[in-house]
């Protein structure tokens, strides 16, 4: 509550989305290197959960962190998740900056009061007088056959809550940047990672998990939306993987002469709503792909958010998303309900028949 | 009224004992008859000054006492949804606390969170109403401590049918596995609401837990602050030399309901709990041994009325929050959502 530990160091002010420039990285190596850079910087920086240390985190978001700066500030846990992540709460509390890697967000279940009850909300209970500046880090999504309780995506599920940011980047650039203004923030940021985007060499990806990165440390701010494509005949809203997904499908209907606008959302808390009712303007068709459930989530919410605007904007609106059943093993069954291009491709013809 | 000793107890140290006491049970008193005096005739819970659930600690002192006799307002504490037992013996300044009970602008949360959720960031207490939740992040506070190489120390109260819960055994795990100077304390009040233990619990003390995870285990007996101040002075002791946490569990007792409207017609020894009350009970040992005397007994009630007086006049004459802001809080920066 009293910070005594060294302060989180402020006053260096970082560029905001600089040129990409031309070193590529995976998404899971900048994040691994936004992490990096800041323990380097902060000591009251470090890092926790399962398999963190020498194995890297399940999904390498934090390879070769254990080397550098030792157990002492990367700690592979118990498998204690409302322990260590309380600990992470706490900690923080006191003016530490802990990073805890929740290994998939489906196991928010065993820990979930940790987390709403307690990391989210002690701020306000306590009028503002109480700070839980911690980063919460989990691997989201499915399309590689780990079934129901493996493959989820839930970031409508934690952005319900009041009380916690929402970050899901797409990409390795916004992956540095975003990470990097996590750390920094001095309120609790839940950062999910889509599997599929982190570029690993053991799992189907998108060219796009590989990309240009800035060698320095920078911030993407969290909560604003980026035009991933622009175009002016419908408008897709999305994020993480499914952002890859609508950016190849526009691509292939441009030649078909129908130009399609990819906003990547980059966060649910907070939502950038101006950049969804912008876009819309333009368009007047609305289409939200989601990877998440479809009912009473990001979908829903997005849709809303034009309709209180000004309903007439909209010349249609529907949505492409995880249909209300558990994710399935089989894999034509997984392929069957997940936001695919061809799905996503099929809407995109349906809105543009209007 | 806080000692840093670890030794023996003076009598000096027997009075701060019973003074705290006395200050607790007059604030529950104060507050209960705060908590009733517009809920009548008919119990309306959201209705009145001070509205919500209300668990008062009547009983529970000698706990609160006897562990913060040894904890400096740089150690952290933190409690259950009774807490004003222990943000009392912490040193948790009372009239931003009432207010803060009493839903008001003043109040540590500026009526954000009640009494089930007071946070003072000036002696690290904080409570959490989630049973055995308020374990794990005391865990980190303890970490803090440890990594910024200080003896400070981090206590987690809880109840005995906390110890029924996965998080009470994940956290006395961590703590044991990476030496935290963190302490357990579990006050078993013989009641979870209304099953009592026999009926919950499947060990006779839960201190007999301790030896799983490896670290010491203590029980006290016959709710007395004098053996909780040395259970306590030893553990907090270790804990801050580096050597671990330890379990403590004081079998106490729940003088009133489990909250205030509480019938409590699953009880039967409710006729005969009275006899059992801790202060009088130890005020008269004191004062047969010579170490209090009535008029050093008549003070400390004098000083306790004057400071719960003056905290719930401050607390009633506090500015409402404005409804207006009704959205601050969520965030320390930048929109809420």
């Amino acid at each position: 509550m009293t910070a005594t530990l060294p302060s989180h160091d402020q006053s260096l002010a970082l560029a905001i989305e600089p040129e990409a420039g031309k070193r590529k990285l995976s998404t899971a190596k900048a994040i691994q290197e936004a992490i990096s850079q800041r323990m380097v910087r902060d000591e009251s920086v470090f890092v926790m959960g399962e398999d963190v240390g020498p194995y890297g985190g399940i999904f390498s978001s934090t390879t070769g962190l254990i080397d550098r700066f030792g157990p002492e500030r990367v700690l592979d846990t118990p498998i204690s998740e409302s322990a260590f992540i309380g600990l992470g709460i706490g900690a923080a509390v006191e003016g530490m900056r802990p990073i805890v890697e929740l290994m998939f967000a489906d196991f928010f279940g065993v820990c979930m009061d940790q987390i709403y009850n307690h990391m989210a909300k002690i701020h306000y209970e306590s009028g503002g007088n109480v700070r839980v500046p911690m980063v919460l880090m989990t691997a989201a999504g499915g399309g590689y056959g780990d079934g129901t309780q493996h493959s989820q995506c839930l970031w409508g599920t934690f952005a319900h809550l009041p009380g916690m940011r929402v970050v899901v980047p797409s990409n390795p650039y916004d992956a540095k940047g975003l990470m990097t203004a996590a750390i920094d923030s001095d309120d609790p940021v839940v950062f999910m990672f889509h599997k599929g985007v982190m570029g690993l060499g053991w799992m189907a990806k998108n060219e796009r998990s590989i990309g240009a990165v800035p060698e320095d440390e920078y911030l993407v701010p969290i909560g604003k939306a980026r035009v991933a494509r622009e175009g002016t005949d419908v408008t897709i809203v999305t994020i993480s993987l499914s952002v890859h997904h609508s950016l190849d499908v526009a691509e292939k209907l441009e030649s078909e002469g129908i130009s399609v606008e990819v906003i990547d959302l980059r966060s649910l808390v907070p939502l950038d709503r101006e950049a969804i009712v912008r876009s819309v303007s333009k368009t007047g068709r609305l289409i939200v792909v989601d990877e998440d459930y479809q009912s009473f989530g990001l979908s829903g919410e997005v849709i809303a958010v034009v309709a209180e605007h000004d309903p007439t904007l909209l010349k249609r609106a529907s949505r492409v998303c995880v249909p209300d059943v558990p994710i399935p093993y089989a894999r034509e069954l997984e392929y069957a309900v997940l936001p695919t291009p061809a799905r996503i491709e099929a809407a995109v013809r349906d809105a543009v028949a209007i | 009224m806080t000692l840093s000793t670890t030794q023996a107890l003076t009598d000096e140290g027997r009075r701060a004992l019973i003074g705290t006491m006395v200050l607790i049970r007059t604030y529950e008193e104060a507050i209960r008859a705060v908590y009733y005096a517009d809920k009548k005739p008919a119990f309306d819970i959201g209705a009145g000054l001070v509205p919500g659930e209300m668990h008062l600690s009547a009983g529970q002192e000698p706990v609160a006492a006897g562990i913060c006799a040894h904890l400096t307002p740089e150690d952290a504490l933190t409690a259950t949804h009774r807490p004003h037992h222990l943000a009392i013996a912490h040193g948790v300044a009372l009239r931003p606390m009432t207010a803060e009970i009493f839903g008001r602008e003043t109040g540590f949360g500026h009526g954000r969170g009640g009494h089930m959720h007071l946070f003072d960031p000036t002696t690290h207490f904080s409570c959490s109403g989630i049973i055995a939740e308020g374990l794990p992040p005391a865990l980190g506070q303890a970490f803090a401590f440890k990594r910024e190489g200080s003896d400070r120390v981090a206590v987690a109260v809880t109840g005995e049918g906390a110890a029924n819960q996965g998080a009470f055994h994940e956290s006395l795990n961590l703590a044991a596995l990476w030496k935290l100077p963190v302490v357990f304390v579990v006050e078993d009040n013989d009641w979870g609401i209304s099953v009592p233990r026999a009926r919950s619990t499947s060990v006779a003390s839960n201190a007999d837990r301790a030896a799983a995870y490896g670290m010491p285990g203590v029980r006290v007996e016959d709710n007395s602050v004098e053996a909780v101040y040395a259970a306590a002075g030893e553990a907090i002791a270790r804990a801050r030399s580096g050597g671990g946490p330890t379990l403590i569990e004081v079998h106490t007792l729940r003088l009133w309901g489990h909250f205030e409207g509480d019938a409590e017609g699953y009880r039967p020894d409710l006729e005969s709990v009275q006899e059992h009350d801790p202060i009088p009970l130890y005020r008269d040992r004191l004062l047969e041994s010579g170490v209090l005397t009535d008029g050093q007994y008549q003070a400390m009630q004098a000083s306790a009325v004057e400071q719960v007086e003056d905290a719930i006049e401050f607390a009633k004459n506090s500015p409402t929050p404005d409804p207006l802001d009704h959205l601050s809080y969520v965030f320390s920066e930048g929109v809420n959502s």
